[in-house]
């Protein structure tokens, strides 16, 4: 069942942004930028956390997923340091995902070389 | 400009719209659903594994699951097959985490030729930099809001 919520979440979820994409003249970065943005402001007022209890990786491994981590850590930091917090939990709890990103990103980039196109 | 001409264009206008192609929006919506369900459900795999083998905390779990999810997005890209899948999935592989690896290997490799600090190191953020640059923009603002209510 965990699975099936799991699919059924994270398909929605792209299927809204592949309707943005087709319907408005938003570029995939652009919904990329959005879908991060919204994340982060739907974790703040409660609403994205039911759906991460739900849906499980398909609400944390779609993009707005990195918006709830970063607004999550937020909130953590903040009670526990203050304003501080702020600017320290965010990264704090996305610090794994972003360092990844770059090194792998980076490691593969140098190991492999575009394939030409036809 | 003649009122003719004015006619003219308006006419071919409206030809143009008649010729570009319209997205299939049920199609790709279809396929965005699939593979972006069937990406999600490997995290989820994924995450479960994990739980079960190691004893991480949730939180912990989830992280974990990313990197893993990273590095697969960031691998398939170097062998050239999730460009194939984007092609597709559209959406279905654009936003899952993997879909923002994806943006990061992808031009990075392109750009190899122009050295590897302005190539490689710059041309990978070309996308990645916007998003970490709302995310966290918005995060420092909502902590803020957070602070002060």
């Amino acid at each position: 069942m965990e699975y099936v919520n799991a699919f059924l979440v994270g398909g929605s979820i792209c299927v809204i942004g592949q309707i943005i994409i087709n319907k408005t003249k938003l570029t995939p970065a652009n919904v990329l930028v959005l879908f991060v943005t919204l994340g982060a402001v739907l974790t703040a007022i409660g609403i994205y956390e039911p759906l991460v209890e739900f849906g499980g990786a398909g609400a944390t491994v779609p993009i707005p997923g990195f918006g709830y981590s970063l607004v999550k850590g937020t909130f953590k930091a903040v009670k526990s340091d203050g304003i501080l917090g702020a600017f320290t939990g965010g990264l704090t709890a996305t610090a794994g995902g972003v360092t990844a990103a770059v090194f792998f990103g980076y490691l593969m980039a140098i190991l492999f070389n575009p394939k030409t196109k036809p | 400009m003649s009122k003719n001409q004015a006619n003219r264009n308006k006419s071919y206008e409206k030809y143009v719209n008649s010729k570009v192609p319209k997205p299939n929006i049920l199609k790709n919506c279809l396929w965005a659903f699939f593979v972006g369900g069937i990406i999600c459900t490997i995290g989820q795999v994924v995450h479960n594994l994990i739980e079960s083998i190691y004893k991480y905390t949730h939180l912990d779990t989830s992280n974990i699951t990313t990197l893993v999810m990273i590095f697969l997005g960031a691998f398939l890209t170097g062998i050239g097959v999730y460009d194939i899948i984007g092609k597709k999935a559209g959406a279905g592989s654009l936003i899952p985490i993997t879909g923002f690896a994806n943006s990061i290997v992808a031009p990075a490799m392109e750009f190899k030729r122009e050295g590897y600090v302005m190539g490689v190191a710059a041309k990978m953020f070309s996308l990645a930099g916007p998003v970490l640059v709302y995310g966290i923009s918005t995060s420092v603002i909502i902590g803020i809001l957070y602070y002060i209510f």
